[in-house]
C-alpha cells in the first residue's frame, strides 16, 4: 500500500501555491511568483510521476488485474451509517493516469507561461488561479466519493471562470467566461440531480460501494433502481442519463458546447491546460468512473453516450473546415476529437476484448493531451510573434519560428492520425472498437477522421506556409521565438506526441483492469491512414501553394496558359464544393443551427425572465392598501384552494 | 426555583439589559462611543451565556418551553444581534438616541425568544406582538429622512393587518377545538373545514412575517426605507425567528392537518422563489435587491420545511445559521458603504475591487454563499434544504427549486460582475476600514466558509433535533 502523505501532497501543492501567491503574490513575491508556481508544480509532478510508476510497476496490480486503492478515506459528513460524505484518495489505472496527464501539462503550461504572460499586470493573480484549478483537478481525478467529485467538479468550474475572464477588461472575455460558467452550472444541475437519484437507489456516495451494488446482478439496490420507472425510463438510466449531462457541459458536447468557442478569450496556455487537455476531459473520466454502471447497468444511457459524442465528432470537425480564428479552429477539433474519446466509451462494453473502446477512450484522452496542449501552445507562441488570432495575417512563418513550426506539424500529423506519431494509435484503436460494436459510429468516426486531417493542415499551411510573412505588424518588434522557456516545452510536447503512442495501453487501462491485448492491425490501418493522407494532400494542395503563383507566373511565363488554366479550373471546383456546396449547404446550416437554436435556447431563457418581471413589477405599487387587498386575496384564495381541491 | 432562572436565562438576561440601559438613560447618560462599547460587551456576554446549562424543561403549565434545539435557535440570533451591533458601529455612533435603539431592538430579541419557547397560541401572539411593534419603531429611526418614517408607517400598518387576521385564526381555531395550548391541539385536530380555514389565517401570519408571497409586499418598502442596521435585523433575526416557530408549530401542535399544510407551503414555496427572483433581477438599489433576494432564500427555507421529518428541522435550522453569515456579511458591507460613500446603487458598486479588495471579497463571498456554490457554506445549506425536500418524494418541487437556484446564480453573479469586473472611471473612493467592522466580517466570512467545512455543526443541530 502506497503512502497516503505524499500523494495527498500533489494536490495539496498547487493549493499552497494558490494560497501563497493569491495571498502575498502581489505584494511580496511580484515577478517571482511565476517562478514560485512552477516550482511547486514541477514537485508534483515529480511526486506523481513516482506515483504512477509505484503504481503500474510495484503494488498496483494483484494476479495480474490492477486493483482500485484508497489509500486516504476520511467521512467527512456523516447522514447515517451507509450515506457520508467522504474525502479520499482512490488509485486505480485511469486516475493514476489522469494525475500524469494534468501535472505534467500544467507543468509545460507553467513554464510556458512565464515567458508568455511576462510583463502583465497582474502576472501573479494568474498564476495563482492556474494553482487553483490545478489543484481542483487533481482533487477531482483522485475523488473516491461521488460527492467529492462533485465538489471539486464546481471548484474546477469557478476557477476556469477565473481564468477565462482573466482580461476582465475586454467585455469579450467577460461575456465568454460568464456564458462558460452557466452554461456549465446548468449541466451541472443535471449531475446533481443524477447524483442524488444514485444515491438514494444504491444507499451509498462512496463509489465502490455504489459501482459494486448497481451492478451485482439480483442485489436489492439494482433490482429496485431497474423496476422504479419515471415517464417510462427507468430510474438508473435517468440516473446515469442525467450524470452524463453534466459530464457533455464539461466536455463541451453537443449541444452543450457553444460555450467552448467563445472560451477562447483566456489566455492562450489557459487554453492549453483547461479548454484542451484536462477540464473538458473532465466528463470523459465521469463517465469511465461510472463505466461499469453505464456498462451492465444502463446500456441505454450509453448508447446516448456513444450517439451524443459521434455527433458532436462530426459536427465540429465540419465548423472547423469554416473558421479562420486559429483558436477556434482548435477549440473545434478539441471539441471533435472528445467527441471520439465519447463514442469510443459508448461502443465499448464491460470486461475483456469488447472492453477495446474503454482502453482506446483512455488511450486517446492520453495521447491528445500531448497533442493539443502542444497545439495550443503553438499557437500561442504564434499569436506571441504576430499579436493577431486571424489566419490572414499569417502565412510563411516557418522560417520565422522554426521550432515552433517543426513542433507544429509534429501534431498535427499525430492529430490526423499518420504513423508512427501518437494520435494513429490510439485513434486506430477507437475506430477498430467502433468497428466491431457499430458500423454507423465507424463510418461516422472515418469522415471525421479524414476532416480533422483537412482542417489541420488548412490551419498548418495557412500559418506557416502559403506566402510570404508580411512584417508590417511587428517591425517595430522583432522578438523571434522567444527564448527557451517558449521553445522547450514545445520540444518536450513534441517528443510526448511522438513518442505517446508507443506506450502498450491495453497493458495498463482496461475496463476490468486486467490486461487488454492490442495490436497494431495493418490491414485495418489502411482506410483510415489514406483518409488522413488524402485530407492533407487537399489541404497542401489548396492551401501550401496560393501565394507561390505569382512567382510562378513571372518565372515560367510561357507554361502559364496551361498550368494557370487547370490551378483554375480546380479552384473553381474547389470553391463551388467548398464555398457552395460545403459552406452554405453543411457548414452554414451547422453554424446557423449552433447560433440560433443552441445559442437561442439560452438566451430565450434568459429574455424570458426579464420580460416576465417587468410585466409584474406594477404589483410593488408602495400602496400600503394595496398590498393589504393582496394579503386578503392571497389568504383567502389560499383557504379556499386548500379547502375544495 | 433555580430551575425558573436556568431554563429562562436568555429572556432574563435580555430583560437584564434593557433595564440597564433605561436606567442609564434616565441618569445622566454616556457618550455614545462609551455607551456602544459597553453594549457590545452585554451582547457578546448574552452569546455567552446562551451556551450554558441548557436544559429541557416546562414552565407555567406548558405556556413556555424550552430545549437543546430551542436553546441554539436563541444562539443564533443572540450571535446574530451581536453582529449588527459591531457591523453598524458607523451609523449607530451619529444615532442621537443610542439607549433607546437598543431598547427596542432588545425587545424586540425578547419577543423572538419568548415566541419560539411558546406554548401556546396566547404566548405566541402576545411575544409576536412584542418582537414586531419595537421593529416599527426602529424602523423610523433615520429621523430626518421621510423615506423612514414612510417605512414605519407601512410596516406598523401592514403589521396591524396580518395580526388581526391572525388573532380572527386564533378565536377560531380555540372556537373549532376548545383549546389553544400546543399541548393539547392536537388530540383535537382532525382535519375538518373550519380548523382548516383557522389554521390557513394562522398560516398567512407566518408567511407574512416570512415576506412570503403574496404576502410579501410590505417588505422591500420597509427595507429599503429603514436604516441598515434595521433591514438587516429584519431580514436576518426577525426571520430566523419566524421560520424557527414555524416549523416547529407546523410539525407538533399542527401535524394533523399536515396534508393541507404541505400544499400550502408548496404552492406558496414556488410562488416565493420564483417572484423573489424576478424582482431580484430588475433591483438596483443594493438594499431592495437584498430584501428581494432574501425573499427568495425563504423559498428554499419553506422547501425545506415540507420534508417534515428530523431532516426538514435540521436543515432549516442549519440553514438560518448559514443564512445569518452570509446575509450579514452583504449587509454589513453595503452598510459601510453606504455610510461611507453615501452610494446605494448596484451601478456605483462598479469598479469596488480596485479601491477596496477587503469590502469586495467579503461581498463576493456572501454573494457565493447566497446563491449556493462550493465550497461555501451556502452551498450546502441549499443542498440539506433540497435533499430534505426531496425526501418528502415531490420531485417535480425539488426540480422547480433547483431551477430557481440557477436563476438566482445569475443575479448574484451581476453584482459580483460590478465590483470586479466593470470599468468605472469614478469608482468608490477608498473606505477607511473601522476595526470593529472588520473583526464582525471577518468572522461572518470565516463563518461561511467554515460552517459548511466542519461537518460536525450539521451533525450536531441532527442530534439536537
Amino acid at each position: 500500500m502506497p503512502n497516503a502523505i505524499y500523494i495527498a501532497l500533489i494536490p495539496l501543492l498547487p493549493l499552497a501555491g494558490f494560497l501563497l501567491l493569491g495571498l502575498f503574490g502581489r505584494r511580496i513575491f511580484k515577478n517571482n511568483s511565476g517562478v514560485i508556481g512552477t516550482l511547486l508544480m514541477m514537485c508534483a509532478t515529480i511526486i506523481s510521476l513516482y506515483v504512477a510508476y509505484g503504481y503500474f510497476f510495484e503494488y498496483g496490480k494483484v494476479n495480474g488485474v490492477y486493483q482500485k486503492l484508497i489509500p486516504f478515506k476520511y467521512a467527512w459528513l456523516v447522514f447515517s451509517k451507509d450515506l457520508s460524505i467522504d474525502m479520499g484518495i482512490t488509485l486505480d489505472p485511469i486516475s493514476v493516469m489522469m494525475l500524469v496527464v494534468v501535472t505534467f501539462i500544467s507543468l509545460m503550461v507553467h513554464v510556458f507561461s512565464l515567458a508568455y504572460m511576462k510583463g502583465e499586470e497582474r502576472f501573479s493573480t494568474f498564476y495563482a488561479f492556474l494553482s487553483l484549478f490545478t489543484f481542483s483537478m487533481l482533487g477531482l481525478v483522485i475523488s473516491s466519493n461521488i460527492f467529492q467529485i462533485y465538489i471539486f467538479w464546481e471548484l474546477v468550474g469557478v476557477s476556469s471562470f477565473l481564468l477565462i475572464g482573466y482580461y476582465y477588461d475586454r467585455p469579450s472575455a467577460v461575456a465568454a467566461s460568464k456564458k462558460a460558467f452557466i452554461v456549465t452550472r446548468f449541466a451541472d444541475l443535471g449531475f446533481l440531480i443524477g447524483i442524488l437519484v444514485l444515491s438514494f437507489y444504491s444507499g451509498t456516495l462512496d463509489f465502490n460501494e455504489l459501482i459494486s451494488r448497481l451492478t451485482a446482478p439480483g442485489s436489492d439496490q439494482l433490482k429496485a433502481a431497474v423496476t422504479s420507472s419515471f415517464m417510462g425510463i427507468s430510474a438508473i438510466t435517468w440516473g446515469t442519463f442525467l450524470i452524463f449531462i453534466g459530464g457533455a457541459g464539461k466536455s463541451a458536447m453537443f449541444p452543450l458546447h457553444v460555450w467552448l468557442p467563445d472560451a477562447m478569450e483566456g489566455p492562450t496556455p489557459v487554453s492549453a491546460l483547461i479548454h484542451a487537455a484536462t477540464m473538458v476531459v473532465a466528463g470523459v473520466y465521469l463517465v469511465a468512473r461510472l463505466f461499469p454502471v453505464f456498462a451492465m447497468a444502463a446500456p441505454d444511457s450509453l448508447q446516448i453516450v456513444a450517439y451524443v459524442g459521434a455527433v458532436s465528432a462530426l459536427l465540429a470537425a465540419v465548423i472547423a473546415c469554416t473558421q479562420t480564428d486559429i483558436k477556434r479552429v482548435l477549440a473545434y477539433s478539441t471539441m471533435s476529437q472528445i467527441g471520439y474519446m465519447m463514442f469510443a466509451l459508448g461502443v465499448a462494453k464491460y470486461g475483456g476484448e469488447n472492453g477495446l473502446g474503454y482502453t482506446a477512450s483512455m488511450f486517446h484522452l492520453f495521447t491528445h493531451a500531448m497533442f493539443k496542449a502542444l497545439l495550443f501552445l503553438c499557437a500561442g507562441a504564434v499569436i506571441h510573434f504576430v499579436h493577431s488570432n486571424e489566419m490572414a495575417d499569417m502565412g510563411g512563418l516557418r522560417k520565422k519560428l522554426p521550432v515552433t513550426h517543426i513542433a507544429f506539424l509534429i501534431a498535427c500529423l499525430s492529430i490526423a492520425g499518420i504513423p508512427p506519431f501518437s494520435g494513429f494509435f490510439s485513434k486506430e484503436e477507437i475506430l477498430l472498437a467502433a468497428w466491431q460494436q457499430n458500423r454507423t459510429i465507424y463510418w461516422i468516426g472515418l469522415i471525421t477522421s479524414g476532416m480533422t486531417a483537412f482542417y489541420m493542415f488548412r490551419l498548418y499551411f495557412s500559418i506557416f506556409w502559403n506566402r510570404d510573412f508580411n512584417d508590417h505588424h511587428s517591425a517595430h518588434n522583432h522578438h523571434g521565438e522567444g527564448g527557451g522557456l517558449i521553445t522547450i516545452p514545445l520540444i518536450i510536447l513534441a517528443i510526448g506526441s511522438i513518442v505517446s503512442g508507443f506506450i502498450p495501453f491495453g497493458n495498463f487501462v482496461s475496463s476490468d483492469g486486467s490486461r487488454l491485448a492490442t495490436g497494431f492491425h495493418a490491414s485495418f490501418s489502411i482506410m483510415p491512414v489514406s483518409i488522413g493522407v488524402i485530407g492533407i494532400l487537399i489541404a497542401g494542395w489548396l492551401y501550401k501553394k496560393q501565394s507561390d503563383k505569382p512567382d510562378k507566373i513571372s518565372s515560367s511565363l510561357n507554361g502559364l496558359y496551361k498550368t494557370a488554366y487547370h490551378k483554375f479550373y480546380i479552384d473553381e471546383i474547389y470553391l463551388f464544393i467548398t464555398k457552395k456546396i460545403l459552406f452554405n449547404l453543411v457548414g452554414r446550416p451547422a453554424a446557423w443551427f449552433d447560433r440560433n437554436v443552441v445559442d437561442g435556447l439560452v438566451n430565450f431563457t434568459g429574455n424570458t425572465t426579464q420580460v416576465i418581471s417587468e410585466k409584474i413589477k406594477g404589483i410593488q405599487s408602495g400602496k400600503v392598501q394595496q398590498y393589504a387587498i393582496y394579503f386578503l386575496i392571497g389568504a383567502i384564495g389560499l383557504a379556499a384552494l386548500i379547502i375544495y381541491w | 426555583m433555580s430551575e425558573f432562572f436556568i431554563l429562562m436565562k436568555s429572556e432574563l438576561v435580555i430583560t437584564f439589559i434593557i433595564f440597564l440601559l433605561l436606567f442609564i438613560k434616565i441618569g445622566k447618560g454616556m457618550k455614545n462611543e462609551l455607551l456602544l462599547q459597553w453594549i457590545q460587551i452585554l451582547l457578546l456576554a448574552n452569546c455567552f451565556v446562551g451556551f450554558i446549562d441548557n436544559r429541557d424543561g416546562v414552565l407555567f403549565d406548558g405556556m413556555f418551553h424550552t430545549s437543546g434545539l430551542i436553546a441554539f435557535e436563541k444562539n443564533i440570533l443572540s450571535l446574530g444581534t451581536y453582529l449588527i451591533s459591531l457591523l453598524c458601529v458607523d451609523w449607530l455612533k451619529k444615532t442621537p438616541h443610542l439607549p433607546e435603539f437598543f431598547i427596542l431592538m432588545l425587545s424586540a430579541l425578547l419577543g423572538m425568544f419568548l415566541m419560539i419557547s411558546s406554548g401556546s397560541l396566547l404566548i405566541f401572539f402576545l411575544s409576536l406582538e412584542l418582537s414586531t411593534i419595537p421593529v416599527a419603531a426602529l424602523a423610523n429611526f433615520d429621523l430626518d429622512k421621510k423615506i423612514s418614517s414612510e417605512a414605519a408607517m407601512k410596516m406598523i400598518l401592514s403589521s396591524a393587518f396580518s395580526s388581526g387576521v391572525l388573532l380572527f385564526g386564533i378565536s377560531l381555531v380555540y372556537g373549532a377545538t376548545g383549546t389553544i395550548g400546543f399541548a393539547s391541539l392536537p388530540s383535537h385536530l382532525d382535519g375538518g373545514t373550519l380548523q382548516i380555514l383557522a389554521f390557513t389565517f394562522l398560516f398567512t401570519a407566518f408567511a407574512f412575517k416570512l415576506s412570503v408571497v403574496p404576502f410579501h409586499l410590505w417588505t422591500a418598502d420597509v427595507y429599503e426605507g429603514a436604516p441598515i442596521a434595521v433591514t438587516s435585523f429584519l431580514s436576518v433575526i426577525s426571520k430566523g425567528s419566524i421560520a424557527f416557530i414555524f416549523i416547529s408549530t407546523l410539525y407538533k401542535p399542527f401535524q394533523a392537518l399536515h396534508p393541507a399544510w404541505n400544499n400550502m407551503l408548496v404552492i406558496v414555496a414556488i410562488c416565493t422563489m420564483i417572484i423573489g427572483n424576478l424582482f431580484a433581477i430588475r433591483q438596483q438599489n443594493i438594499k431592495r435587491f437584498l430584501a428581494f433576494s432574501s425573499i427568495a432564500q425563504v423559498g428554499f427555507i419553506l422547501v425545506g420545511m415540507t420534508a417534515n421529518n428530523i431532516s426538514g428541522n435540521s436543515s432549516v435550522v442549519y440553514f438560518v445559521l448559514v443564512y445569518t453569515f452570509s446575509n450579514l456579511a452583504a449587509f454589513g458591507v453595503a452598510a459601510v458603504i453606504s455610510e461611507n460613500a453615501g452610494k446605494e446603487n448596484i451601478d456605483d458598486y462598479k469598479g469596488l475591487y480596485q479601491t477596496n479588495p477587503f469590502l469586495s471579497w467579503i461581498m463576493a463571498i456572501a454573494l457565493f454563499s447566497l446563491a449556493g456554490i462550493p465550497p461555501t457554506a451556502g452551498f450546502f445549506g441549499k443542498l440539506f434544504l433540497l435533499t430534505a425536500g426531496a425526501s418528502a418524494g415531490n420531485y417535480w418541487f425539488i426540480i422547480i427549486a433547483a431551477l430557481n437556484m440557477i436563476i438566482s446564480l445569475y443575479y448574484y453573479l451581476r453584482v459580483i460582475r460590478a465590483m470586479f469586473m466593470d470599468k468605472n472611471d469614478e469608482p468608490i473612493v477608498r473606505v477607511k476600514n473601522n476595526p470593529m467592522v472588520s473583526f464582525a466580517l471577518i468572522i461572518c466570512a470565516v463563518g461561511i466558509l467554515l460552517v459548511g467545512l466542519l461537518s460536525w455543526i450539521y451533525e450536531y443541530i441532527q442530534s439536537l433535533a
